[in-house]
C-alpha cells in the first residue's frame, strides 16, 4: 500500500468483473465527453453533433445497417486479434492480412473462371488462406530467429498496402475514374447478398458470428486454447508443460490472420465489388481491431459487441462527414484517445483508492 | 564525370538527405529505449512534428521557429506516453500505438485546410563553403544539405558520448538494464525516464518538421509513410547506439533513395515496399546475432518499473 | 510492550551508547502484518544478527532502516537524533549501506559502472574511470579483491557480494546491513566473509547481519536479536544463549533436528546419467561430464551452491535443455535430448526451482494448474476437447489430500501463498505415483510447516518406491533427507558418498572444488 498525498493505494490483483465493466464504460464516457470539446471547437454545438450522430444511425433503417457493416470487418479481425493477444502475439498487422485476402478474393473473381456459388466459397477460402500465411511470416520470424512481431506485422501492412496498389495501377488495371485506379467490376457470382436496403453482406456477418464462437470454444474449452492460455501468460511455464510455442504461436497466428483475410474477401465481394486504393478498401479497419480486442479484455463473445460498438463509431464517422462537413479523421482521434484512456484506466482496475483516514 | 561517378555522388548525396529524418527519429527512441521505455508512437509524433512545424511556417514565416515549434509538438505527444507508461505503469506497446493513432489522427484532423498549400518560407538548403569545393567529396556530403543533417550528426556524436561516458548516461542506461538497482542507487527512475521519453519526442517532432518544413515543402496527411516505424526498427537494428544510428540511418536514407531512382525500370509502388522489407530482413539478421551474444536490448526494455512492494 | 523491551536493551548495556535505535517500528501490507512494534538498536563497532525464519519481519525491518519501504510507524534515532529516512538516498547520506540478499548490480555494466552509479563526487567525464582507484584501494583494506574493469555477469556470487560491500563503504557507510549473505557462498567463502566483517569491526563500522542460520549466529555476532511473526522475541548477548534456545525462540517449540527416516532397501536404477555435458545459457559448459544413477526407494542429495551447474544438470535431466553429450535414461529407456513432454511422459516429476514463473501459470486457476502437464492426454482431454468436469473432480481431491489452502478451485494460481503453490505442484507432480521425482530447492522460501510437510511428502514417496533426486542449497535438508549425498562443483561432481559416512567438513570442502573423492562411494 502506498500513500499518494491525502490517499492510499491498494493493489487488487483480481478485479471483479462489475469494476471492470464499469472502468470500461468509464473510459467510453471520457472519450465522448472529449470529443464533444473537439465538436465545440470545430464551431459545431456538441448538442447537435450527437442528436445529428444519433439520427444518423440509430434513426434509420439504412443507419443502422450502416453500423453493422463496419461492425464485419471489425469483428472479424478483432475476434482474430483476441485470440493472438492471448498467446501474447502482438499482430498490428491485421489491416495488411485483410488486404492480402482481398487481393486473393479478387484475383479468384476476376481471373480463376469458377462458376456459380463455389467462387465464392473459394474466395473465402483463398482470403482466409492468404490472410493466415501473411500473418504466419512474422510468426515464425519471432519463434525461429526472435524478432519483434509488433514491427514485423506492421511493416508487412505497407508491403500489402503497396501492393494493392501495384495491381490496380498495373496488371489488374480496370477503367479509372477521377484519378483513383481500381479493377473491373466482379462477376455476379462473387458479388455477396446483401440484406435489403443496407450494405450489410450477411454471410460475412455470419462467419464473423460463428468464427466468435468456434475462437471462445477453442480457447475456453479446447488443449489448444488451453495451451494458448498458457503460452500467453508464462513461456517458462509452457517450456516446463512441453508446450510448443511453435507450433501454438503459428496456430495462433494462422488463425488470426485468416479471420482478417476473410473480412478484406468480405469487402471486396460485399461492398465495393472491386478491388480500390487500400485505404477504400479498408480504413483503419485493422488498427481499430485492435482496440475492439482490447475492450473486450480477451473474450471473443464480447468482441462481438465492442465491434459493434466501433461499428457505430465509424457510422457516425460518415454521419459528421456528410453532415456536420467535419473531416473523417475525428474518428481516428476518438480512437486513439479512447485507447489512451482505457489503457490508463487500468490504473483503477488494479488499484483501490481510498481517502486516508488519520493515521500517525 | 563519368556516369557511374555522378550515380555515386547523387546516392551519397540524397542518401544523407533522405537519412536526416531517419536519424532524429532513430536517436530519441534509442534514448527512449535505453531508458527502458519503448515508444511505438514515433510515426504520431512525427506527424504532429510535421502538421505543427508546417502551420507554424505559415504563420510566423520563420522556418526555424516552426523546427523548433515541431518538436515542441512531438515532445508534448511524448509526455502522454510517459504518464501512461512510467507513472501509471501501463502497456507500453499499446500507449505507443495509442499515441500514432491519435498523433495521426489529430494531424489530420487540424492539417485539412492545410494540404496543398506552398511554403516560401521553408528551411532553405545550404552548402558549406569551402568544403563543398572539394572534388568528389564536396558535392556527396556538403552541397545542398539541410543544416539539420548536420546538426543531427553532431547531436550523433554528442548523444552517443553522453550515453558512455558521463555520468548521466551511466544513469540512464542503468535504469534501462536495471531500474531497481538504479533506484537503491538513489537515481530518481521515473524522472530518467520521462527525461528520455521527452527527447524522444522532440527529436521525433524535428524529423517531422524537416519533412514538412524543408524536404517538400508542403503538409499532406501521411506524408510520414511510415517512417516512424523504420526509426523503430533502426533502433534495434544499430544496438541503440547513436553512433552507429549514423550508419543506420543514412544505409535506409540510400534505399529509399534507390526506391526513386529505380522507377524506371521496376513498378514504382512495389519499390515502395523496399524500405519495409529491408527493415524485415535487417531485423532478422539482427535477431541472429544478438541471440547469440548478449549484444543488445536493455534488459528492462518494455517492462514498468514497480518498487518492489508486496 | 514496547516500554518494557526498551528497559531489557537498557539493562543489557550500561556502556557506550547505541549509534541506532529504531522504535516501536510497524508495518502492515495487505494481508499481514510484517513489523508489530519492533524495536532494535545497534551498538557501535558490534555485530549484531537479526534472527528469524522466512517471514519473521527482518528484512522489512531494514528495508525500512535503507528507505526502501516506509513504516506506518515508529521512530528511527541515528545518532541521537531522530531521522526519516525516505529513500535510498537519505539512507546512504546518513551512512547506511545495504547489501542485499538479491545484489543489486547492473549485470552488463562493470564493477567500475556500478560502484560508480548515483555516487556524489565522482567526475561528470567517464566517472567509472575515476572510481578504479577507490575500489582497488578498498580492496586492498578489507580484503575485498575484485577488477574494477571485470563486467559483473562474469563475477562468481562471492566476488558480486565485494562488489556490493565496496558500494557501501565506497559511500561512506559506517553502518552496513548484510541481508541472508552466506545464502550464495560456499561455507570457506562464507569463512572469507566473516574475515572481512572483523575488519570492519575493528575499522569502527556496526553491521546488521539478517540471517536464518543458527551456526552463522554463534560464530559472528556479538549480539542477535530474535524475530518471530514480526514481533521481536528477544534480544540477547550471544554469550548468553545456545543454538538450542536460539531455535526456540525462532520456531515457538522444540525443533527436531533431524528428520525420523525409515530404512527402505533400495531397488533397481530408475534415472541414470552417463557423462552428460551442457552449456549455460551463455554457451560455456555449465554440465562438465556428470555421471549418477538413482535407484528406487532412494533419495540422492546434491549439494552445491547455486550457479554451479545444478540448474542446467536439472534442465538437462527433464527434457528442457540439450545435452551436448552424454546420456539420461529412465528406467532403462534413454530420453536423452527428448522433448520435455516425453521425459514426463516416461514417468519423471519435476518440481522446479522457479515455483513462479515455471511451475505454476499465475493466471490459471488452481484446477487448471493442476492438470498443467497432463492437459493433453485423458482423462482430462479427449479428442482435443478438456473435460471440466474430470478436471474439477480431480481438482478437488488433489487439494484435500495435500492441504492446498486455496478460497476455491477457480482461484488463480499466483494468489496462493508460496507453501500452498508448492503444494499445488506436488499435488499435480505426483498424481500417479512417477518412478522418478527431480526436486529443485523444494522447500526454499517456505515457512516451517510447509517445509515440513513437504519434506515428509518426499519420505513418502521414497518409502513408496520412487527415485528421487534432490538439488538443495540447504545442507542440513540435504542431510536429513539424502540417502546419499552428491556434490556438484564448476558443472562437476566431486563426490558421492553414502549420508552415514558425509561430514560437513568434507562436504564444504567439495563444495569450495578444494577436494574430490577418487571413486564415488556408494
Amino acid at each position: 500500500m502506498r500513500r499518494i498525498g491525502p490517499f492510499a493505494v491498494e493493489y487488487v490483483p483480481n478485479p471483479g468483473k462489475l469494476k471492470v465493466l464499469g472502468v470500461s464504460l468509464g473510459a467510453i464516457l471520457l472519450g465522448l465527453v472529449v470529443m464533444a470539446f473537439i465538436f465545440w471547437g470545430y464551431g459545431v454545438s456538441p448538442v447537435h453533433a450527437y442528436a445529428t450522430i444519433f439520427r444518423g444511425t440509430f434513426g434509420s433503417r439504412f443507419g443502422l445497417g450502416e453500423i453493422v457493416r463496419r461492425a464485419i470487418p471489425l469483428m472479424l479481425c478483432g475476434v482474430g486479434l483476441v485470440l493472438a493477444f492471448r498467446a501474447l502475439f502482438w499482430n498490428i498487422g491485421a489491416e495488411g492480412q485483410l488486404l492480402v485476402g482481398a487481393i486473393v478474393g479478387t484475383g479468384l473473381a476476376l481471373y480463376s473462371g469458377i462458376h456459380g456459388p463455389w467462387l465464392l466459397l473459394a474466395m473465402f477460402l483463398g482470403g482466409f488462406a492468404a490472410g493466415a500465411l501473411w500473418a504466419s511470416i512474422p510468426a515464425l520470424l519471432r519463434i525461429l530467429l526472435g524478432v519483434n512481431d509488433v514491427l514485423t506485422t506492421l511493416m508487412l501492412n505497407y508491403v500489402a498496402m503497396y501492393i494493392v496498389q501495384y495491381l490496380i495501377y498495373g496488371p489488374w488495371r480496370g477503367p479509372t475514374m477521377r484519378g483513383f485506379a481500381y479493377t473491373d467490376l466482379f462477376p455476379d457470382n462473387a458479388w455477396l447478398p446483401l440484406i435489403p436496403r443496407t450494405n450489410v453482406h450477411w454471410p460475412t456477418l455470419l462467419a464473423g458470428v460463428l468464427l466468435a464462437v468456434i475462437f471462445w470454444v477453442l480457447l475456453s474449452r479446447t488443449r489448444f486454447g488451453y495451451e494458448v492460455r498458457v503460452v500467453g501468460q508464462s513461456t517458462e511455464a509452457a517450456r516446463y508443460a512441453g508446450i510448443s510455442m511453435l507450433r501454438t504461436i503459428v496456430l495462433v497466428a494462422a488463425l488470426s490472420g485468416g479471420a482478417a483475410g476473410l473480412a478484406g474477401v468480405g469487402e471486396v465481394a460485399g461492398i465495393h465489388h472491386r478491388l480500390l486504393e487500400p485505404f477504400q478498401v479498408s480504413m483503419g479497419y485493422g488498427y481499430t481491431a485492435i482496440i475492439v480486442a482490447w475492450l473486450a479484455r480477451g473474450s471473443p463473445l464480447v468482441a462481438i459487441i465492442t465491434a459493434l460498438f466501433f461499428g457505430w463509431i465509424f457510422a457516425s464517422g460518415d454521419v459528421i462527414k456528410t453532415f456536420l462537413h467535419m473531416p473523417f479523421q475525428v474518428t481516428s482521434v476518438f480512437n486513439g484517445l479512447l485507447l489512451f484512456f482505457l489503457i490508463g484506466s487500468e490504473v483503477l482496475m488494479y488499484y483501490r483508492i481510498r481517502l486516508r483516514r488519520g493515521e500517525a | 564525370m563519368s556516369g557511374w561517378e555522378s550515380w555515386l555522388v547523387g546516392t551519397v548525396s540524397r542518401a544523407l538527405a533522405f537519412g536526416t529524418p531517419l536519424l532524429w527519429a532513430t536517436l530519441g527512441e534509442i534514448y527512449a529505449e535505453r531508458a527502458g521505455v519503448v515508444n511505438l508512437g514515433v510515426e504520431g509524433m512525427m506527424a504532429l512534428g510535421a502538421f505543427f512545424g508546417f502551420a507554424m511556417a505559415k504563420v510566423t514565416g520563420n522556418p526555424w521557429v516552426a523546427i523548433v515549434l515541431a518538436a515542441l509538438a512531438g515532445g508534448t505527444a511524448s509526455l502522454l506516453h510517459a504518464f501512461l507508461s512510467v507513472t501509471l505503469r501501463a502497456n507500453q506497446y499499446v500507449s505507443g500505438l495509442a499515441l500514432t493513432m491519435f498523433g495521426l489522427g489529430l494531424s489530420g484532423l487540424l492539417g485539412r485546410g492545410w494540404t496543398g498549400q506552398p511554403l516560401f518560407h521553408s528551411l532553405k538548403s545550404i552548402s558549406i563553403p569551402g568544403l563543398s569545393h572539394i572534388p568528389y567529396i564536396g558535392p556527396m556530403f556538403f552541397q545542398k544539405q539541410s543544416v539539420l543533417l548536420y546538426i543531427g550528426v553532431l547531436l550523433a556524436l554528442a548523444m552517443w558520448f553522453i550515453l558512455f561516458h558521463t555520468r548521466w548516461g551511466l544513469a540512464i542506461r542503468a535504469v534501462g538494464e536495471s531500474p531497481a538497482t538504479a533506484d537503491a542507487m538513489g537515481i530518481n527512475v521515473f524522472a530518467v525516464r520521462y527525461l528520455c521519453v521527452f527527447i524522444g519526442g522532440l527529436l521525433a517532432g524535428v524529423a517531422g518538421g524537416f519533412l514538412s518544413v524543408e524536404y517538400r515543402p508542403a503538409w499532406t496527411e501521411g506524408m510520414t509513410a511510415g517512417m516512424g516505424w523504420i526509426a523503430i526498427a533502426l533502433t534495434i537494428f544499430v544496438a541503440w547506439n547513436p553512433l552507429q544510428a549514423l550508419g543506420g540511418a543514412f544505409l535506409f536514407g540510400a534505399l529509399y533513395h534507390l526506391s526513386y531512382r529505380l522507377q524506371q525500370y521496376v513498378s514504382p509502388e512495389l519499390l515502395k515496399t523496399l524500405p519495409y522489407v529491408a527493415a524485415i530482413l535487417v531485423l532478422s539478421l539482427t535477431a541472429t546475432g544478438a541471440a547469440r551474444r548478449r549484444r543488445g536490448a536493455p534488459a528492462a526494455l518494455g517492462i514498468p518499473y514497480v518498487r518492489g512492494e508486496r | 510492550m514496547a516500554s518494557a523491551a526498551m528497559e531489557k536493551l537498557g539493562e543489557n548495556h550500561k556502556g557506550p551508547q547505541p549509534i541506532l535505535r529504531m522504535l516501536r517500528i510497524v508495518k502492515r501490507f495487505p494481508g499481514v502484518l510484517a513489523n508489530d512494534h519492533v524495536d532494535f538498536e545497534l551498538l557501535p563497532g558490534e555485530v549484531h544478527a537479526l534472527l528469524g525464519e522466512n517471514g519473521a519481519g527482518k528484512t522489512t525491518l531494514m528495508n525500512i532502516l535503507y528507505g526502501l519501504y516506509q513504516a506506518d510507524s515508529g521512530e528511527i534515532v541515528l545518532r541521537g537524533r531522530t531521522v526519516r529516512i525516505r529513500s535510498p538516498k537519505d539512507a546512504i547520506r546518513l551512512g547506511i549501506g545495504m547489501v542485499h540478499q538479491h545484489f543489486k548490480l547492473v549485470p552488463n555494466h562493470t564493477v567500475a559502472e556500478n560502484v560508480a552509479l548515483g555516487l556524489r563526487g565522482t567526475p561528470f567525464f567517464a566517472p567509472a574511470r575515476a572510481v578504479e582507484a577507490r575500489v582497488r584501494e578498498l580492496g586492498e583494506r578489507y580484503g575485498l579483491k575484485v577488477d574494477p574493469r571485470a563486467y559483473v555477469w562474469q563475477l562468481s556470487a562471492g566476488e558480486q557480494q565485494r562488489v556490493e560491500i565496496i558500494k557501501a563503504l565506497v559511500r561512506g557507510a559506517d553502518i552496513l546491513i548484510l541481508d541472508e549473505p552466506t545464502s550464495v557462498l560456499t561455507p570457506q567463502e562464507s569463512k572469507e566473509l566473516f574475515r572481512i566483517l572483523a575488519r570492519m569491526k575493528a575499522e569502527g563500522h556496526g553491521v546488521i547481519f539478517i540471517t536464518h542460520k543458527l551456526d552463522e549466529v554463534m560464530e559472528v555476532a556479538d549480539r542477535v536479536t530474535v524475530m518471530r511473526r514480526g514481533k521481536v522475541v528477544e534480544t540477547l548477548p550471544v554469550g548468553e544463549t545456545d543454538k538450542a534456545a536460539l531455535a526456540r525462540m525462532m520456531v515457538g517449540r522444540e525443533v527436531v533436528f533431524r528428520l525420523e527416516k525409515e530404512e527402505v532397501s533400495p531397488g533397481e536404477e530408475a534415472l541414470v546419467v552417463e557423462g552428460l555435458w551442457a552449456l549455460s545459457d551463455r554457451g560455456l559448459p555449465a554440465v562438465r561430464g556428470v555421471s549418477l544413477s538413482v535407484r528406487r526407494g532412494e533419495i540422492l542429495g546434491i549439494a552445491g551452491v547455486a550457479g554451479n551447474g545444478q540448474r542446467e544438470l536439472v534442465e538437462v535431466i527433464t527434457g528442457l535443455r540439450r545435452a551436448q553429450r552424454g546420456r539420461v535414461s529412465i528406467l532403462g529407456h534413454e530420453v536423452t535430448n527428448r522433448s520435455s513432454r516425453v521425459v514426463a511422459d516416461a514417468g519423471v516429476a519435476h518440481v522446479p526451482e522457479e515455483r513462479l514463473r515455471m511451475g505454476i501459470v499465475p493466471g490459471m486457476s488452481v484446477a487448471e494448474n493442476l492438470i498443467l502437464k497432463k492437459h493433453h492426454r485423458p482423462p482430462f482431454c479427449r479428442l482435443g476437447f478438456l473435460s471440466l468436469r474430470r478436471i474439477r473432480e480431480f481438482a478437488r481431491v488433489a487439494i484435500q489430500e495435500y492441504s492446498i489452502m486455496t478460497p476455491g478451485l477457480d482461484t488463480p494460481a499466483k494468489l496462493l501463498s508460496g507453501g500452498n503453490i508448492q503444494r499445488l505442484i506436488l499435488a499435480r507432480e505426483l498424481s500417479g505415483g512417477p518412478p522418478v521425482i527431480v526436486a529443485a530447492h523444494p522447500t526454499y522460501g517456505l515457512d516451517v510447516g510447509a517445509t515440513e510437510q513437504i519434506r515428509q511428502i518426499l519420505l513418502r514417496e521414497r518409502k513408496k518406491g520412487a527415485a528421487i533426486l534432490l538439488i538443495s542449497e540447504d545442507l542440513e535438508e540435504i542431510f536429513s533427507l539424502s540417502d546419499r549425498i552428491a556434490v556438484i562443483f564448476e558443472g562437476e561432481i566431486m563426490g558421492i558418498l553414502p549420508t552415514e559416512e558425509a561430514d560437513l567438513e568434507t562436504v564444504g570442502l567439495m563444495m569450495a572444488g578444494s577436494k574430490r573423492l577418487t571413486e564415488a562411494r556408494g
